[in-house]
């Protein structure tokens, strides 16, 4: 056994020790982070050079793909500055959380406002107010909600009855998870109160057969776009207007089919600037012309090209023969506004909740 | 348990220089990337309550999908056991042509990214997969139900059980055996009474390995398993989908628990790979 | 961990003609056989081949495209800058650590080993997520800190490294332990009698004996570093051309239906995993002739 002594020595000797390898930790970790540190800085500090990063959600990639670049060439026309557009892109919800947990995002465009709002959940990050300082409740394009069947309509569906029907596979993301997805049941539940006359729990009857239909829930809308059209999995994906027509273009017009049904949501994916990164960054200029563009006829045409329908009366004119004649209703008009229709309908507990956990 | 513990003791006198300083270090590291990081999640968990706590544990979504978790991962782990030891035994005791490239090819799914595991099982396995195809025209589905989830499983834990059976197997007597028959007993006789009870304990090792390594699965069971709550939602992806809906209270507390049970899992297995390895001492 | 516990290897000299004897009868081990292969086949080769035919189903020319792409090579750049900064020092950690618990007796060993373990076991998820409350610019213990000094760690490069160093902490460690602990402190004490330093010993006597271990365990790691999706995905951002990786640029090419440039990309990993088996397999062929000696 040790002597109580020698046991005193090795804890002394023990403590200098973790003071030496303290240090050395320290120094290693310093190194990589240091690495790191002057790389990032290197980018910024480049005269006329300057970075933003669009923190956007699943569906826009090729949109902002093509904007990115007009833009670049726009901007550098104006003020001979070039800029370099970062993208991120993932499930809305996902995408907001990294933003709240540091993502230093210049600009946010995702599938909703709630989203957006959630970002100043903890701390104030952008302006409350930030829904009112771009046309149009910040959302530049608009886009609805469509369905997207097999070549041929096998299962002959036309309207938003026909998903509840028993014995169809209805394709849709997580509403809890996923933005397009609350889109899909927030359409679903329009149609239904406009069937019953507003009736709640008859609603709430059709929307739970809609989704007692769902074989598959995936986390994203376009984890489901590939379910359905990859995986061949399903009858009809209930999916975005653009997101429809690119797996068409993607994929191939001899596979698949939009169907419009005869009454949908209008979605309204905003845009906005981070406050506090563009402040800190000083990219506050840069980050509002970037948003401001997507007003503008070029920016518009973007975004009807790629399946978005536009604000702007001409750009829409010109791309109208894509866009089909759908009645549209608004989530203020039916739901009163995102905050409440998160808090009845997609919170732990709520509406959802219900109907799907109790199955 | 305690009294194993206690009959470690420090060796008397040991020429070899270094304990303080390499100690010193391994504990510092661990305490800075393992424990500081890792206490977090009680750290955090902690601060909502333990009412709150034990409500979000005892939620529906929760317990369903833990029970998802432990029964594919269980079914995984057992399924693993039963081919394991049969692969084991097939390399070691028969010869075929390409052994040694099978026995090779064993240790593939550590080192292949989860990631790469999942869209190729997923590919293969969806309705209109290589295999799949085959299963859909009896009916069965595997991508995006529990059995996806459990092949996807089978595939990420399967070098354990063969690898800790195959060196037990290696070192038993063929002696033993040969006495065994000798006295008279069958082949079955002799592998369920003298073989079974020698490789018992590394059977179990590698089963609890697989299963612990299963439990928390992540990059291969998010494409295969559909995602969906109550029947297919992994307690993993139940963290993700709380924190991506802000719920970051909730995904800390289920954290918490996956943290203590796969703590005392690992703890056990040292425990008992430490008491089998000194059992014949 | 990898599977590898210490056995006394009492292996007699096998005798084919003696094993034969036990074998009553040539039917149950070609059924044996058999069923292994086909379980075998059916779990390993199969996803292992399909990713190859897969990444090839549209041609030599778009798997070229794919893997030369610039994100794509950004991809793989980010990749191996984690795996240069995270292989060393985890090397490092695995050796100090691998030596104050194989070469000396003392309490808590079990404990301790279970902590060098629990990264392996932790679901990547979880882990991903420690970091995220570490370092989280609302939540995390260190906002304050971050916010003052104008640090990101999560969402950048860094956040990344630390994820993968936590991940691959237990590689080396654990595949040198047990050998060491077999290998015993016997050749180290006379070499310590004779008067070499501790260090000198170190480089000379125990470096040699685990040399081939060392190399298959840092291959692992660097594998694992390259291969790790669930931890990094959480702290990434999925910023194109900052903070992807390999596999999470694999699992964006999938999302965008670009599925044979995903297997592409996916057959690169595909390849470090074989290199990694092979190296693996010849340590152990390596280590095997060192024991007999």
């Amino acid at each position: 056994m040790l002597t109580k002594k020698k046991i005193k020595a090795r804890y002394l000797s023990f403590n200098r020790n973790v003071v030496i390898a303290a240090l050395l930790i320290t120094s290693l970790a310093l190194a990589g982070c240091s690495t790191k540190a002057s790389e990032a800085s290197g980018d910024q500090l480049g005269k006329g050079l300057v970075t933003l990063l669009n923190v956007s959600y699943d569906p826009t990639r090729e949109l902002y793909q093509e904007y990115n670049e007009v833009f670049t060439e726009y901007w550098k026309e104006e003020t001979g500055q070039d800029v370099t557009i970062q993208q991120s892109h993932g499930g809305s919800g996902s995408q907001a959380r990294t933003v709240i947990d540091g993502n230093e995002a210049d600009v946010v465009t995702l599938a909703l406002a709630y989203d957006i709002d959630a970002i100043n959940k903890n701390k104030e990050i952008l302006n409350k107010e930030w829904q009112k300082r771009l046309p149009n409740n910040s959302t530049p394009y608009t886009s609805t909600i469509v369905f997207l069947v097999r070549r041929g309509n096998p299962k002959n569906i036309k309207d938003w009855d026909d998903l509840a029907k028993p014995g169809i596979q209805v394709i849709t993301p997580n509403p809890k998870t996923s933005g397009g997805a609350r889109w899909n049941y927030l359409a679903a539940w329009g149609y239904a109160l406009q069937k019953y006359g507003n009736d709640e729990e008859k609603a709430k009857e059709f929307v739970k057969a809609v989704f007692q239909n769902v074989p598959v829930l995936d986390s994203g809308a376009r984890g489901s776009t590939t379910t359905f059209v990859e995986r061949e999995l399903g009858d009809v994906l209930i999916t975005w207007e653009n997101e429809a027509f690119l797996s068409i273009n993607e994929l191939g017009e001899d596979k698949f089919e939009i169907i419009v049904p005869s009454i949908s949501i209008l979605a309204e994916p905003p845009v906005a600037v981070v406050d506090s990164v563009v402040d800190k960054k000083g990219t506050r200029k840069v980050a509002e012309a970037y948003l401001e563009y997507l007003y503008s006829e070029q920016g518009q045409k973007i975004a009807a090209k790629n399946y978005y329908r536009p604000r702007n009366e001409a750009a829409l004119k010109e791309y109208s023969s894509q866009f089909p004649q759908i009645n549209l209703f608004t989530i203020d008009e039916v739901f009163g506004g995102w905050s409440e229709a998160q808090k009845v309908h997609f919170d732990d507990g709520g509406v959802f909740d219900q109907i799907y956990i109790k199955q | 348990m305690s009294h194993t513990v206690k009959s470690f003791r420090i060796k008397q006198h040991s020429v070899i220089p270094g304990f303080g300083i390499t100690m010193g270090f391994t504990f510092l590291y661990l305490t800075l990337l393992v424990l500081i990081p890792v206490s977090m999640v009680f750290f955090n968990s902690s601060s909502i309550g333990l009412v709150k706590f034990w409500e979000i544990a005892s939620s529906e979504r929760v317990l369903a999908s833990l029970k998802i978790s432990f029964g594919t991962s269980f079914l995984a782990a057992l399924v693993n056991a039963i081919f394991g030891l049969l692969i084991a035994w097939v390399l070691e005791r028969y010869t075929f042509p390409c052994k040694k490239i099978v026995d090779g090819l064993i240790d593939l799914p550590f080192a292949l990214p989860t990631a790469v595991a999942g869209i190729s099982l997923t590919t293969l396995y969806a309705p209109n997969g290589w295999i799949g195809k085959l299963f859909a025209s009896l009916g069965l589905k595997i991508s995006y139900t529990p059995l996806g989830i459990t092949i996807a499983l089978i595939f990420i834990s399967f070098p354990f059980v063969v690898r800790t059976v195959q060196p037990v197997l290696k070192s038993i007597d063929l002696e033993v055996e040969e006495a065994a028959a000798c006295l008279g007993a069958t082949r079955l006789q002799t592998f369920i009474k003298v073989i079974v009870p020698e490789l018992l304990p590394a059977l179990i090792t590698g089963f609890a390995l697989a299963f612990a390594r299963a439990l928390g699965e992540y990059g291969s069971v998010v494409f295969i398993s559909g995602n969906m709550p109550m029947k297919t939602e992994i307690t993993p992806l139940l963290i993700r989908t709380k924190l991506e809906q802000y719920d970051y209270a909730g995904g800390t507390a289920i954290a918490a628990i996956m943290l203590i049970i796969s703590f005392i899992m690992l703890l056990v297995i040292n425990i008992f790979q430490w008491w089998a390895s000194n059992r014949h001492k | 961990m990898a599977g590898v516990i210490p056995i006394n290897v009492r292996r007699t000299n096998q005798n084919k003609a003696r094993e034969r004897t036990l074998q009553t009868s040539k039917v149950i081990p070609i059924f044996l056989t058999a069923i292994a292969l086909i379980f075998f086949i059916l779990m390993l080769i199969v996803p292992l081949v399909s990713v190859f035919v897969k990444a090839f189903e549209q041609g030599a020319g778009l798997y070229y495209a794919a893997i030369s792409d610039p994100i794509a090579f950004k991809a793989i750049k980010l990749t191996l800058i984690t795996i240069s900064i995270v292989v060393p020092i985890n090397t490092v950690f695995g050796l100090i650590a691998a030596w104050a618990i194989a070469k000396f007796k003392f309490k808590g060993k079990n404990l301790l080993i279970t902590f060098i373990d629990l990264p392996f076991a932790i679901s990547p998820v979880v882990a991903g997520l420690i970091f995220v409350l570490l370092f989280s610019t609302s939540y995390g213990l260190f906002a304050p800190l971050l916010n003052a000094w104008g640090i990101k760690i999560i969402f950048a490069p860094a956040g990344i490294v630390l994820a993968t160093l936590f991940v691959t902490l237990p590689f080396v460690a654990r595949e040198l332990i047990p050998l060491m602990e077999a290998q015993g402190t016997s050749e180290e004490e006379a070499a310590l009698t004779l008067g070499a330093s501790g260090f000198k010993t170190f480089l000379f006597i125990t470096l040699p004996n685990i040399k081939w271990a060392l190399i298959y365990s840092i291959m692992l790691t660097a594998a694992r570093a390259a291969g790790e999706f669930g931890a990094v995905s959480v702290v990434s951002g999925h910023i194109r051309g900052l903070t992807n990786t390999v596999p999470l640029h694999v699992e964006i090419l999938y999302n965008e239906y670009k599925f044979s440039a995903a297997f592409a990309v996916a057959s690169l990993l595909t390849v470090i995993a074989i290199i990694n088996v092979i190296i693996k397999n010849i340590a152990d062929w390596k280590i095997k002739q060192q024991t007999k000696i």
